[in-house]
């Protein structure tokens, strides 16, 4: 085996032999699982979103296509596939038949290294198949999760370039917005997720859902606070309400994809869907314990972790949805003092609260005497750091006040 | 395997860089310019860099191009370039000595000093397995060259502040963000127009430092 297929498969039980046709086999219906089961769960998510928001906005919501509506995304697919392909006349057109690819490619991507199932708590999180042994992901790259970072900043691209590639306005305005407030988040989510990495001791994926097999969860040292860092931090990288102030109709017109129409515009709305359903499962495996749960039946005992894995993704999908059905949208000086001075200075702290007492796990420090100092240590930069900004806002409110005096005589 | 994959990056890696070069608009441009770096990764993981490829990525293309283009778009350069001008005299010719002659020593080291390009990992500096590199990487930066990554980190920080003292060239004193006016007021509201444009602009900016 090839140092290449160490460096971008890796740890996968099922590559480390010789590779035959049947294991090419296994991978390549992993592939088509994962893209097809990833595309289902969007048509059906959409309409679900639709359906629930009606319901708690005391309206029926689709109910015409099929059984409860619920090919109602299929039957919009094919509308929007059927209608007119509209190119502004000021576009730069190569961009912006790029932008929507660059989009949905890294949506697709991120969804490949998600374990969706494998018994972690009894086995070593392999399933066999056909006589092979094998993880339940498509790939386990060694740098796991930085694989998911290094998408999710490339996904910035597709929102900034479709909107300076429309050669308009609002378009403009909406990229502009979007990618600040992508980038900014983007620093709190990284953090959020070093504190998973300081805990775990790894990056991989499925490493990371085997060390949280320890009946906690590692609840103590992550799921609080880098949990909480994370999913605020992740919404917002989704532009999911009340963070969608990339595409504030009111102000807006859409955003970035204002002037996109037909198939172009359908990749936009299926890759921001599909954003949704990955950083759930993401959210899951960093956090929750990916595909852990109780085994209850021995027969086909594969489909439980799968199933407990599903039910925790849906129940990230419900919250998302609900967000959406209750929280007004925040204004853009809120949304970056939340980014920059609530989530990172907080996801920070916790970072290096956390890497003190791994060092004083490693040193046999006593535990409560590292953590009593770290916490002191750190209420005292938080009170600097509150006392010097309001310091600075009391300043510039007399200077204002003393002006606004001035002017009046 | 390896040699494949290494020229077929190579080739990526080139095109980007011509395309940096040969292209108009700067938007372009900086679009070939993601395109190298991603070459530039894969041949990382060729070298079982797996970590030093991720971070590539998240850095490079994720961060530092996408301040390329920010300053791009909202300084209003984002049109053609005319390639016939020649800003600085003498610039083309120097630029061409200096091209030429970077890479007959490169070329020289590979096809004389090596047996020109194969893609294997180097044999000099051994990194590990790739799913090792990130500890070995890690304990080399937090052990043998701290004082280096803290005054590195020192140095970015020192960089931070001036860039925030250096933006902030605020004509008189701050304007606090408007005080929204109750129906029941009186006073004519217009008076905020002013200030709220400006203090919007204002915490963009420090968003974007």
């Amino acid at each position: 085996m090839s140092a290449l297929d160490t460096a971008v498969l890796a740890l996968d039980p099922l590559l480390s032999g010789d590779l035959d046709l049947g294991i090419v086999g296994i991978v390549v219906l992993k592939v088509v699982v994962a893209f097809t089961l990833l595309l289902v769960s969007v048509m059906l998510m959409i309409w679900f979103e639709r359906k629930l928001v009606a319901d708690m906005h005391n309206r029926i919501g689709p109910a015409v296509a099929g059984p409860f509506g619920i090919l109602q995304t299929l039957a919009d697919g094919i509308k929007l596939f059927f209608k007119e392909d509209l190119i502004p006349d000021r576009a730069d057109r190569v961009v912006f038949k790029l932008a929507p690819y660059l989009s949905l490619v890294p949506a697709f991507l991120v969804f490949a290294i998600v374990p969706i199932g494998g018994d972690f708590s009894s086995g070593d999180g392999t399933v066999t198949w056909f006589g092979e042994r094998t993880y339940l992901q498509v790939a386990d790259p060694p740098v796991g999760v930085l694989f998911f970072l290094a998408l999710s900043s490339i996904a910035v691209y597709g929102v900034m370039l479709a909107g300076w590639s429309s050669g308009s306005k609002y378009p403009l305005l909406g990229s502009v917005r979007a990618s600040a407030q992508m980038i900014s988040y983007e620093a709190a989510l990284g953090l959020a997720i070093a504190a998973v990495f300081l805990t775990s001791g790894s990056l991989s994926t499925h490493d990371i859902v085997a060390s949280q097999v320890n009946g906690s969860w590692n609840v103590l040292a992550t799921g609080v606070v880098p949990f909480i860092v994370f999913l605020v931090a992740g919404t917002a990288e989704l532009n999911r309400p009340p963070f969608d102030l990339v595409e504030a109709e009111q102000e807006l017109v859409g955003g970035f994809h204002t002037e996109y129409s037909s198939l172009r515009f359908a990749l936009f709305f299926l890759a921001e869907f599909m954003n949704v359903i990955t950083m759930s499962a993401i959210a899951v495996t960093l956090f929750l314990g990916g595909p852990a749960g109780p085994i209850l039946t021995d027969t086909l005992g594969w489909v439980w972790p799968v199933f407990w894995f599903s039910l925790k993704v849906f129940a990230f999908l419900f919250c998302f949805v609900w967000l959406r059905a209750t929280l007004p949208r925040l204004r853009y000086d809120q949304l970056m003092d939340l980014g920059w001075k609530v989530l990172i200075p907080v996801a920070l702290g916790w970072f290096l609260l956390i890497g003190a007492m791994n060092v004083a796990g490693d040193r046999g420090w006593p535990l409560v005497p590292v953590v009593m100092v770290g916490m002191a240590v750190m209420a005292g930069g938080a009170a600097l750091l509150i006392g010097a900004v309001s310091k600075a806002r009391a300043e510039r409110l007399a200077d204002l006040d003393g002006e606004r005096e001035g002017e009046s005589v | 395997m390896e040699a494949f994959v290494f020229f077929a990056s190579a080739a990526i890696v080139l095109t980007g860089a011509v395309g940096v070069l040969t292209s108009r608009n700067p938007v372009h441009a900086a679009l070939f310019l993601v395109q190298t770096l991603f070459g530039v990764a894969v041949l990382f993981v060729l070298q079982d860099a797996t970590f030093l490829a991720a971070v590539q990525v998240i850095v490079y293309a994720g961060a530092v191009v996408i301040l390329f283009l920010f300053v791009i778009m909202l300084l209003g350069v984002d049109r053609a370039e005319n390639l016939g001008v020649e800003p600085i005299v003498g610039q083309r010719p120097l630029a061409a000595v200096i091209g030429a002659s970077l890479m007959g020593m490169l070329l020289t080291l590979l096809l004389v000093a090596t047996d020109g390009p194969t893609g294997a990992p180097g044999r000099t500096a051994p990194l590990g397995d790739a799913g090792d590199n990130t500890r070995r990487l890690g304990e080399a930066l937090f052990t043998g060259h701290v004082f280096a990554v803290e005054l590195t980190a020192l140095l970015l920080t020192v960089a931070v502040v001036g860039a925030v003292v250096l933006a902030r060239t605020v004509k008189g004193p701050m304007q606090p963000l408007p005080v929204v006016v109750v129906a029941t007021s009186t006073e004519p509201a217009d008076a905020d127009a002013g200030p709220d444009t400006a203090a919007d602009e204002e915490s963009e900016e420090a968003g974007d430092a």
